[in-house]
């Protein structure tokens, strides 16, 4: 779909809606604190041929009020997120008695386009890994300390705490080489039917991003501002929650917060962003 | 989509149904376009109630992807699929049941879910739980409330 017809499709959801419905700007500019250029819109990736021409950020689906919130860093919750990913940082843990910034150092540092390139094979682990996971591996192989609870509150802080490194640098997902087998399993998780709904990803977020069901505005479903700042759940919500919840809205069973069939989607849907910017902690309603 | 809630006009439409002649999900005779000729529920469909499943969230919500211009009056009409304004002059009775019943019959690559289906689906769910449900499922709408639905849109005309 090309810039013109989302827009005409603003126009068309205007004319029927018969009732106020908080339009987004689909032209805006996403600068945050008035400095942080950000791409909102690129050229789709090669792989995504035949699927889409262009890639949208989340962001400019969103009514104007939710858009502004990300806009500044002072307005945006998720921000405390990320100061108290910061705390966790340099926290010591379990038997061990280190912090991340014991081996990792400043994380403005160590920690920048990390986010922008995950999910990531791990040669070692003979897997594509999350940052989720990769954490986890570091608390209990290296830490001595409990994994964090995927997709739980501490996980999310700290997750929000390492994207923001990256924020404003174009997701880069690799889907070739060892990765291609766990790619191709996401894809296929994207275009399955699911449930007694029977929708599949791409019956809402591919047939029909830029039009409304009911009073929500379909958007890409790309996920580069994970983990999100939501404003219905007051608090930050990570990738694999998200998908739990779309896939249960299908009225289907759903797979597990750190399944490996997640963690493949989560692999396929981030590759579907590459040229986006990274956007977390981002905000939407 | 929306979690559906239950609706006080939900159990009230629900203590209406009539099981005399009623034809099951897999018994639904489809014809090559997927229309479907005789009633589901034998008992004549009811406009007005049409108009509740049309509309309530927790039931059809025919109006989160269709836009309809008689129900101007309830707010937020989709644009996923078209517009059912004069759908009552373009469709016989038949071809709007088998649609509104399962509609992948009449046009395969739809994304309309199937209203009066209880299987073969994957990973079918135990309603809005995120849990495994097991099939058969109920349908999404009862016979009953498929002649409703249909009685409506047979009002829809240009």
């Amino acid at each position: 779909m090309t810039k013109t017809t989302l827009k005409s499709a603003l126009a068309v959801a205007a004319l029927f809606a018969g009732a106020t419905v908080a339009q987004a700007d689909e032209s805006a500019q996403l600068v945050i604190n008035g400095e942080i250029e950000m791409v909102t819109e690129a050229p789709a990736a090669a792989h995504l041929e035949g699927a889409l021409t262009t890639v949208y950020s989340g962001w400019l689906f969103r009514d104007d009020a939710t858009q502004a919130i990300q806009m500044d860093d002072f307005d945006n919750p998720g921000m405390l997120y990320v100061d108290q990913g910061a705390e966790m940082w340099a926290t010591a843990e379990g038997t061990e008695g280190k912090s991340c910034a014991d081996c990792h150092g400043d994380a403005s540092e160590s920690m920048v386009g990390v986010s922008a390139t995950y999910p990531k094979w791990n040669e070692a682990a003979g897997e594509v890994r999350t940052v989720t996971m990769q954490v986890n591996d570091c608390r209990e192989s290296r830490m001595g300390a409990e994994p964090y609870k995927y997709g739980g509150d501490d996980i999310n802080a700290l997750e929000a705490y390492i994207g923001f490194q990256s924020r404003g640098m174009p997701v880069n997902v690799a889907i070739d080489g060892p990765a291609a087998e766990t790619w191709e399993q996401g894809r296929d998780l994207y275009y399955t039917r699911f449930g007694q709904l029977e929708l599949s990803c791409a019956s809402c977020h591919e047939q029909n991003y830029g039009n409304y069901i009911r009073a929500d505005h379909l958007s890409q479903g790309q996920i580069n501002g994970f983990p999100v700042y939501r404003l219905k759940n007051a608090g930050l919500v990570s990738v694999h929650n998200r998908f739990r919840g779309c896939i249960r809205d299908t009225r289907a069973e759903t797979f597990a917060v750190g399944s490996p069939e997640f963690v493949a989607l989560e692999l396929y849907v981030s590759s579907r962003g590459n040229g986006l910017s990274i956007e977390t902690p981002s905000v939407r309603q | 989509m929306k979690r559906i809630i239950p609706t006080i006009t939900g159990l009230a439409l629900a203590a209406t149904i009539a099981t005399a002649q009623e034809v099951a999900p897999l018994d639904v005779a489809f014809d090559e376009y997927g229309a479907v000729a005789v009633s589901l529920s034998g008992v004549a469909g009811n406009v007005d109630n049409g108009i509740v499943i049309m509309t309530d969230r927790g039931k059809g919500n025919c109006i989160a992807c269709h836009q309809v211009t008689a129900l101007d009056e309830f707010p937020f009409h989709g644009e996923v699929g078209p517009s059912l304004d004069g759908v009552g002059s373009r469709w016989t009775e038949a071809d709007l049941r088998g649609i509104v019943a399962n509609a992948k019959n009449t046009f395969p690559e739809s994304v309309m879910p199937s209203f009066y289906k209880g299987t073969g689906y994957i990973r079918p769910g135990d309603a809005f739980t995120g849990k495994a449900g097991t099939e058969p499922l109920p349908p999404l709408l009862t016979a009953q409330e498929i002649e409703d639905v249909v009685a409506y849109l047979l009002t829809l005309t240009e």
